[in-house]
């Protein structure tokens, strides 16, 4: 039973990522683009431990574990890029916050 | 049954869709963050093959590294790059030809691939895994019986370092704690993890999935958020610069000497005895996750150090 | 005790679920990136949060539970952090966030070509 309610847990997690991928696509701001990608891999994390759990494969909360310890990188790194960004020129304000 | 078929649909479609609005969505940013999910979405696909190992790499190298790799970069191209090519009349039917040539070779792969004895070659590496000196098969394979694949996979590294640093010199990133208190606290908080998550792959790689790769990367995450924090001060000095090149070649150095060491011994490249196995793979796998981790920080500086 | 275990375990799971879907709804439907980001963050921290406390009550050893609350754990840390940093970072690009004086933020900037 709690197998079939992880897996419909897990599809419609990924669904709902799916949903909020539209955003990347719209943006229009490039921070907007970002939450996109963070809340798709928070999505792939709690899929992952449910997948984990419902087909009983222990390895699948390491990568989880990998995702969590990694999601930090992807954000940090935007953060810095656009600070560079705005450091180096000030027109690149506009650049920075659209590209 | 239909749950797991809805989720590997959603799976699929979503990665097409991805993979199309990287390679033609008009918005670089929008792309480079779509080759990010991507990543992620890649390594649930693996998962869904039942490769645990390859989702492991995946997840260190494609979601962490190379996105930010991507990211980085994009800030470097020219701010107002020229109006895309259009086809020339005359490259039409070449593109057509282009097109249609690699519709066959995948075609033919897709052939190739339907043809290969199954399952594979899994017995024949049961049978030797007591010889091998490790307890997991895709260590076993990665470390002894293919070891020259991965001496060459790591050669590969190397090489595509120099090349980085043939460009030009390093760039130092701009990130004021006083604008931006959050970014120091980050790395004090999540560096101990950094160096637990790594030493607890590299230990795990001997019976499960794990090994020197994603321990690496992880390791190399960590440097980034270092790089991106600018506290690693001393690889730009010039007086470090021998050291940090000594440490780049290690895990390659360590591997030829294992290899070489084969030879003298046994008489085959790269034939390790099987007493020795056990300790000689640990002592390549911590080399080759301390050099895979400095070179991702080393690709992550965009140019030689300390020019 | 164990059959109890599960039922609140699989309970607390689905109460995760929705804040998931807030979050996406949110990201989707909410006017600028600050309110987007205070959406995001609840399926960050509380959806995943229950998820992890749902799965770690049923898990078979210590260890694999304490597995569990370290990812939960790190995702505070991460999206808690990664939220304060976009928001400095959006704010110091010039978007300003939406008040009731100047209720859409977004609209009156020319709409570029975004074709590139």
């Amino acid at each position: 039973m709690t197998t079939t309610l992880y897996l419909a847990a897990a599809t419609l997690l990924l669904a709902n990522a799916g949903v909020g991928a539209w955003r990347i696509w719209r943006g229009p701001t490039s921070a907007d683009r970002m939450l996109a990608a963070e809340l798709i891999s928070t999505s792939a994390i709690a899929v992952l431990l449910l997948l984990g759990a419902a087909l009983e494969l222990p390895a699948l909360v390491d990568v989880a574990l990998l995702f969590a310890l990694l999601a930090a990188i992807a954000t940090a790194n935007f953060v810095t890029r656009t600070w560079t960004l705005l450091h180096e020129d000030r027109s690149a304000r506009e650049e920075a916050r659209r590209d | 049954m239909a749950l797991s078929w809805a989720f590997d649909l959603l799976l699929a479609v979503g990665l097409i869709w991805l993979a199309w609005q990287t390679l033609f969505g008009h918005h670089r940013f929008a792309a480079v963050v779509s080759f990010m999910v991507f990543g992620l979405l890649m390594a649930l696909v693996w998962v869904r093959l039942s490769a645990p190992d390859i989702a492991l790499a995946e997840a260190a190298i494609g979601a962490g590294v190379t996105g930010a790799l991507l990211l980085s970069a994009l800030g470097r191209l020219p701010r107002h790059p020229e109006p895309r090519h259009l086809l020339r009349p005359w490259q039409r039917p070449l593109q057509l030809q282009a097109l249609a040539a690699a519709g066959m070779l995948a075609v033919w792969l897709g052939w190739v691939a339907h043809r290969l004895p199954r399952p594979g070659l899994a017995r024949e590496v049961a049978s030797d895994l007591a010889a091998t000196g490790v307890a997991h098969e895709v260590t076993a394979v990665l470390l002894n019986l293919r070891g020259l694949d991965t001496l060459l996979e790591v050669a590969v590294m190397l090489t595509a370092v120099a090349l980085v640093w043939s460009l030009g010199p390093a760039l130092r990133s701009f990130a004021p704690a006083t604008a931006l208190p959050g970014l120091p606290a980050l790395t004090h908080l999540l560096h101990p993890l950094f160096l637990l998550v790594s030493a607890y792959l590299l230990w795990r790689g001997s019976h499960a999935p794990g090994g020197a790769f994603p321990a690496g990367a992880v390791l190399g995450a960590g440097g980034v958020l270092l790089l991106l924090t600018d506290s690693v001060p001393w690889m730009h000095r010039e007086r470090y610069q021998r050291r940090l090149r000594a440490l780049l070649a290690a895990g390659l150095m360590m591997f030829l000497a294992v290899a070489l060491g084969g030879l003298l011994i046994t008489g085959t490249f790269f034939a390790i005895p099987t007493p020795l196995a056990a300790p000689l793979i640990l002592a390549i796998e911590v080399a080759t996750a301390l050099s895979i981790a400095l070179m991702m920080m080393a690709f992550y500086l965009y140019g030689e150090p300390g020019r | 005790m164990t059959e109890l275990l599960a039922w609140f375990g699989s309970a607390l799971v689905l109460i995760g679920l929705p804040f998931f879907v807030a979050g996406s709804l949110g990201l989707v439907r909410f006017p600028d990136v600050y309110a987007r980001l205070h959406a995001l963050t609840k399926a960050d921290t509380l959806g995943l949060g229950l998820i992890c406390l749902g799965l770690a009550v049923q898990a078979g050893s210590l260890a694999a539970a304490l597995k569990y609350l370290l990812i939960w754990l790190l995702m505070l840390v991460a999206s808690s952090i990664g939220a304060t940093l976009i928001a400095a970072t959006a704010l110091a690009c010039g978007i300003t966030p939406r008040t009731p004086a100047a209720p859409t933020s977004e609209r009156p900037a020319p709409r570029r070509p975004t074709a590139r």
